[in-house]
């Protein structure tokens, strides 16, 4: 048991929750922030394009915060990802490693799969389908839910709002149907 | 105020609300744009812990809707607990942030859009294998195809902006 190993190998939910959970009073503390981050989205929306819809008609530089944050999350990535990367392939249950088998997804070593993820893989109806229509139902989802697994599953369900609970059953619902029902679907086109 | 009335009228959203709420319990404070530097701090520390915990793996949240693992079932109970305990602390022991101001809690409305939004990203958080904390991690951690996952967000979100008056609330 070294502490280093320990430290590079893939860490525990009983630590990684936690850590998770302090971030509600971190940035409670830091400035009366509300824990989200799909709000990004938002902003960025209301930075950028300049139009006259009133969704995105507000003083985004109020809510620079979230974008100071999102920017951290990016840097925190690249550094777990160089200084503390962890050799060994990603954890996966054997079944669904021999599942996704049958779909010629075989190549574990990234935690975002290489067979389907790619820039390659946007000019196939598969890659396509996933990055470019995931992210947009992920965009379109998480603002007309009000929030996403941030901002209402640990956020909204932290300080008790039945709403909150509401859209996580959605959230979990909506992943239950895709991955079971319509995914292998997905997988099955070349 | 011309905001306030755009906002009443459009008041079916609850993050207009709370924008709202926030400038109309806005802070006096006005700080220099470094005071937000602490929170790219934060930032940092939540992208690691997503990546080290794998919370950005595509298969750790196939094995979540396929059962096969209790692991991130794990870190959004055990996040949900920790936060709720800090929130408690927080407001029992009167807790004000570093400025001295007190810290507020503005309450979530329903909206249908709970449920259609919420089924509409699952399902997209069940293909990218990402909600938009992790995709931010992601694109750090070097796949930088999400790179383009996260300008679709962005269009998502702007066709969000351009219908919403016409979607149901």
């Amino acid at each position: 048991m070294n502490l280093i190993e320990d430290f590079r190998g893939p860490w525990p939910w009983y630590v990684a929750g936690p850590l998770i959970g302090l971030a509600i009073p971190a940035l409670l503390i830091m400035g009366n922030k509300a824990f989200g981050i799909s709000s990004s989205l938002r902003h960025v929306c209301a930075a950028c394009i300049p139009a006259k819809v009133p969704y995105f008609s507000y003083d985004w530089r109020k809510e620079v915060w979230n974008l100071f944050f999102v920017a951290g999350v990016l840097l925190g990535g690249l550094i777990a990802g160089t200084l503390l990367a962890d050799p060994d392939p990603v954890q996966i249950a054997p079944s669904l490693a021999a599942y996704l088998a049958q779909f010629g997804v075989t190549d574990l070593s990234e935690m975002v799969p290489l067979d389907l993820f790619n820039w390659e893989s946007l000019l196939t109806l598969r890659g396509l389908l996933l990055i470019v229509v995931g992210g947009f139902l992920v965009g379109f989802g998480t603002r007309y839910a009000g929030g996403c697994t941030s901002g209402h599953s640990i956020m909204g369900l932290a300080t008790l709002q039945w709403p909150s609970l509401v859209a996580t059953i959605a959230f979990m619902v909506g992943g239950f149907a895709m991955t079971n029902l319509i995914l292998p679907f997905i997988l099955n086109l070349k | 105020m011309g905001k306030a009335d755009r906002v009443s009228m459009v008041n079916t959203d609850s993050e207009v609300r709370s924008l709202d709420e926030m400038s109309v319990n806005e802070s006096r404070l006005r700080h220099n744009w470094y005071h937000n530097l602490k929170y790219v701090a934060a930032g940092i520390i939540f992208g690691i812990v997503l990546v080290k915990a794998e919370i950005i793996s595509w298969f750790r949240i196939q094995e979540m809707f396929r059962f096969e693992s209790f692991h991130m079932y794990g870190v959004i109970g055990s996040a949900v607990a920790v936060g709720a305990l800090s929130v408690l602390a927080i407001k029992v022991l009167g807790i004000r942030t570093i400025y001295g101001e007190e810290i507020t809690f503005h309450p979530r409305p329903f909206s249908k859009g709970q449920v259609y939004g919420g089924l509409l990203f699952g399902l997209g958080w069940a293909m990218t294998g990402a909600c938009p904390g992790p995709l931010y991690a992601q694109i750090g951690a070097g796949a930088t195809v999400t790179v383009i996952t996260v300008l679709s967000a962005i269009c998502g979100t702007y066709v969000y902006g351009l219908l919403r008056e016409r979607l149901p609330h």
